[in-house]
């Protein structure tokens, strides 16, 4: 009895594994197979040909590759924007008990509780006003605002592992407080700040809503599939499927341990 | 050396002013937007939004689209936490796997599965090997509303159990192996120890999980649009749609604000629902 | 080599204070402990001393020099943490040598220091490892080093053993004292543990709730207490307390008189060590409820008067569980305390 059940528990486990794997590996065939998979019918389970055909077609479409460039940009502001605020404000968290700390606290999880991308909505009008519409910059901020909360959470955690001990000890030994900071906590604490950075980048380069309401004739990749969602050739979609999700399913491979240790899952 | 007592609030400035800025700010503006008409404060673009053609349809697949794939999200996530607890090999594996969809935009994820359901996809396909149909299917038509509407949940159920499980996983190692080896060691079934132990531990979790996705749900967008297009209307894609294509920000705002009060109402709801009982950590 | 002074030191987080006008001496090359259990505020006086925390209000001089307002690193001292904080990202060699790392010293230097302190703390093999490859104890010892390697005025360490398992903690805490008594240097040594503190101190301050009670020499803190205080927490198994009345000067103990000191009056409470009493022919009778067999003693657990008693007989004496048995104290060890005070009485 119990052998089946553990056969049955580990087939429910590969089924779960498969069930999550499978449809990005189709997209990846249909970006990647060449132009028969995409028409095909009834639809082959491995490529026919191994072709970037579909890539190449997808980016010669007009306007793919400023699209890129564009989110390329706006992830890279979010990022560093994100790192930026967020940083000292889990450093403060971490180190300092101060008055209000946690009603700091509750606000940046409130935020995180909350439709951010529809404040897009007013923004443009805003933008309009300040002339961030249609800029990388005005995506970037509100792109900003839907990661910060997690730049501070995580870089608040992460800075909590670090014992305060530590920087006691190099004050002790002959550094000034940001002599401390630069040679215990800051090399300590590198990785997971990257890990955060990745986290934020991810985030921008795959919203959708803020993206496309914020964007005109400068859009990101996300906005610019949206937008032509209904008239792209299928190659193109898969193509750009494919582009939407390998960059993001990498970064947050290399990332994860950081993530995990942020949202508590200790990996044995 | 932490003598300075401005140092914390010089810290967290940037950041605080920053929210004020682009969340705060933004949050009154959607509301004050709504509530402004041409002729002054009023109730016009509320008026506006109910009269639009969409509206009744929108609500209702809106709140369907939320009833069905939260709870199925979070039977499906807790599942897989129990489950993620008994693997021995390749833990790490397994975890990643399924926090994969994580990095996944929801606009891909609607262009993954539409690939799959629609008429020359992969499900005609694999049905078509099986005998089951004799020529492609269209599952995503406006003629067959029951099939669109299960599409975007099996897309959705995809693309955001991640988000539930990962809040699962965290919470169900705060839960001490002990509590569940002595249920065992009193005569409790496993059934038994899941349902009295387990489960009231992760009340915390269940209930920050809960909050999250109901609120992302209440905004599913793109998976609706690749998958349904303009066939199944939603209240942020009417947003959208009054916003860009028919640019009366009034009528957009007031969607805006609809949603925000729905996803209050949710959060209140559920903080509600599972506050803990006397006597239970919080 | 300093000495250090602290004068009427007053530290408080709000409303609670934690200590209450605390003065003490350290004389140069002296190694004194702060004893006492947990929130007594030794610690807190200890971070007071490094400059890791600000006292509210007194004045903490080293060497002659008052540092009150001095960060850590101008006050020349080194220090060894409970955690040890031993850097994770750096290797043995250049945790050893942070200190004159910091303070710019010349790269022979910093390296022959380096040895130096390796090798009194038996870590010279370990010196290109990282933290994350050493033990518990490995770590422990890297942390003192790096504290040696500066060759300190002063050195603070923070109940450095008490994370090890207890034969470490023995074997390192004879290496401790041959080490620092060679050094010479000034130290101050917070610990809960008695053992630690008796074994390796000239002198120990016993603090409970932010005041130091008693500072002497460990013998004369042993066998002359200040306090109940005092007399119950140095000592394993502690000292045990009787309540008797004084009838005109005298005590009657069962068969035994004894006379305690001319303040007493009424009742008064007799002190005496667990190993101070005896098996005699005549004295007070004791009613045994518990025989522990220890190996080296007996430790009887039981009545007298009505009293709970402990003592500590030779390990071969035979005794059983419900026996009145007659004990005589050690009258020379009697420690005779106010009864509502807690005070020692002075004869």
């Amino acid at each position: 009895m119990k052998s089946i059940k553990r056969a049955l528990f580990i087939a429910g486990v590969v089924l779960l594994c498969a069930w999550t794997i499978v449809p990005i590996y189709l997209v990846a065939l249909g970006g990647l197979g060449g132009e028969q998979v995409v028409y095909a019918w009834p639809k082959p389970f491995w490529p026919l040909s191994w072709s970037v055909h579909n890539f190449s077609a997808f980016l010669a479409i007009q306007g793919i590759w400023p699209a890129m460039l564009t989110s390329a940009e706006v992830a890279a502001l979010c990022m560093a924007f994100s790192i930026a605020l967020g940083a000292p404000a889990g450093y403060a968290l971490a180190r300092y008990a101060f008055a209000g700390a946690n009603t700091y606290r509750l606000t940046i999880l409130l935020t995180r509780a909350f439709p951010v991308g529809i404040l897009a909505l007013p923004l443009a009008v805003s933008y309009v006003r300040l002339g961030l519409y249609d800029t990388p910059l005005g995506v970037a901020l509100i792109h900003t605002a839907l990661a910060l909360p997690f730049a501070v959470l995580i870089t608040s955690s992460l800075f909590l592992g670090i014992p305060r001990e530590l920087e006691e000890a190099a004050w002790v030994f002959g550094c000034s407080g940001f002599g401390a900071f630069r040679r215990i906590v800051l090399p300590l604490a590198l990785p997971g700040v990257a890990a955060t950075a990745i986290f934020a980048f991810v985030i921008s380069w795959n919203e959708v809503f803020a993206a496309a309401v914020l964007t005109v004739r400068h859009k990101t990749l996300t906005a610019f599939l949206l937008s032509v969602l209904s008239e792209s050739p299928p190659q193109a979609q898969f193509a750009g499927g494919f582009l939407l999700i390998v960059p993001s399913v990498i970064f947050i491979f290399l990332v994860r341990r950081y993530l995990f240790a942020m949202w508590g899952i200790a990996s044995r | 050396m932490g003598r300075h007592r401005l140092v914390p609030y010089l810290l967290i400035a940037p950041s605080l002013l920053f929210l004020l800025l682009l969340f705060f700010v933004p949050l009154i503006q959607t509301i004050a937007l709504a509530f402004q008409t041409g002729s002054g404060i009023g109730l016009g673009n509320f008026d506006q939004m109910a009269g639009d053609l969409d509206f009744v349809t929108a609500i209702k697949d809106t709140f369907g689209l939320v009833i069905v794939v939260v709870p199925l999200q979070l039977a499906l996530a807790l599942g897989m936490a129990m489950m993620l607890r008994k693997v021995r090999f390749g833990r790490d594996l397994v975890l990643w796997i399924w926090t994969i969809p994580l990095g996944i935009s929801d606009l891909a994820a609607g262009l993954a599965w539409l690939s799959i359901l629609t008429e020359r996809g992969y499900l005609n396909t694999v049905l078509f090997h099986l005998r089951l149909i004799p020529r492609p299917e269209s599952w995503l038509t406006y003629e067959t509303p029951t099939a669109l509407f299960f599409a975007i949940v099996i897309a959705e159920l995809w693309r955001a159990t991640a988000i539930v499980f990962v809040i699962l996983v965290a919470g169900v190692q705060l839960v001490p192996a002990e509590y569940e080896e002595a249920a065992s060691v009193f005569g409790a079934t496993a059934w038994q120890r899941f349902r009295r132990v387990t489960l009231p531990l992760l009340r915390p979790s269940i209930q920050t999980a809960l909050i999250l996705r109901t609120v992302l749900a209440f905004e599913i967008f793109a998976v609706v649009l690749a998958i349904g297009g303009t066939n199944f209307p939603v209240l942020i894609s009417q947003a959208f749609i009054w916003q860009n294509q028919n640019q009366v920000y009034g009528v957009a705002a007031a969607y805006a604000v609809l949603i925000m009060a729905i996803t209050l109402a949710a959060t209140l709801f559920y903080l509600l629902a599972l506050r803990p009982r006397a006597g239970e950590p919080a | 080599m300093a000495e250090i002074r602290i004068e009427r030191v007053v530290k408080s987080f709000g409303a609670v204070t934690v200590l209450h006008d605390v003065s003490l001496v350290v004389a140069d090359g002296h190694f004194v402990a702060l004893l006492g259990p947990s929130g007594c505020g030794k610690t807190t006086l200890l971070r007071i001393i490094a400059g890791l925390e600000t006292q509210s209000d007194g004045r903490v001089l080293i060497g002659g020099r008052d540092v009150s307002g001095l960060p850590p690193r101008a006050r020349g001292l080194a220090m060894v943490f409970q955690n040890y904080a031993v850097f994770p990202h750096m290797t043995v060699r250049e945790n050893v040598g942070f200190g004159l790392t910091m303070a710019r010293a010349e790269a022979s230097r910093v390296a022959r220091q380096t040895e130096r302190a390796a090798r009194l703390m038996h870590i010279e093999m370990l010196l290109d490892r990282y933290p994350a490859q050493l033990s518990g104890g490995q770590r422990q010892r890297v942390a003192v080093a790096r504290a040696l390697a500066v060759e300190p005025a002063v050195l603070l360490m923070d109940e450095p053993l008490s994370n090890l398992d207890a034969l470490l903690r023995l074997e390192m805490r004879a290496e401790l004292k041959s080490v620092l008594t060679e050094a010479g240097t000034t130290t101050i040594y917070v610990t809960h543990d008695q053992t630690e503190a008796m074994g390796l101190a000239d002198r120990i301050a016993v603090m409970h709730q932010g005041r130091i009670v008693q500072e002497a020499v460990p013998t004369e803190v042993y066998r002359r207490p200040r306090s109940m205080f005092v007399g119950g927490f140095v000592g394993s198994p502690p000292m045990n307390f009787l309540r008797l009345s004084v009838q005109q000067g005298v005590v009657s103990l069962g068969s035994l008189e004894l006379r305690p000191p001319a303040g007493a009056d009424g009742t008064v409470m007799l002190g005496v060590r667990p190993e101070d009493l005896a098996l005699a022919e005549n004295g007070f009778g004791f009613r045994v409820q518990v025989v522990e067999p220890l190996g080296s003693h007996l430790l009887l657990t039981g009545t007298t008067e009505g009293q709970p008693l402990r003592v500590v007989v030779p390990p071969d004496t035979v005794v059983r569980t419900g026996e009145t048995i007659a004990l005589r104290p050690d009258v020379a060890h009697i420690a005779w305390m106010h009864p509502e005070t807690g005070e020692a009485l002075e004869p």
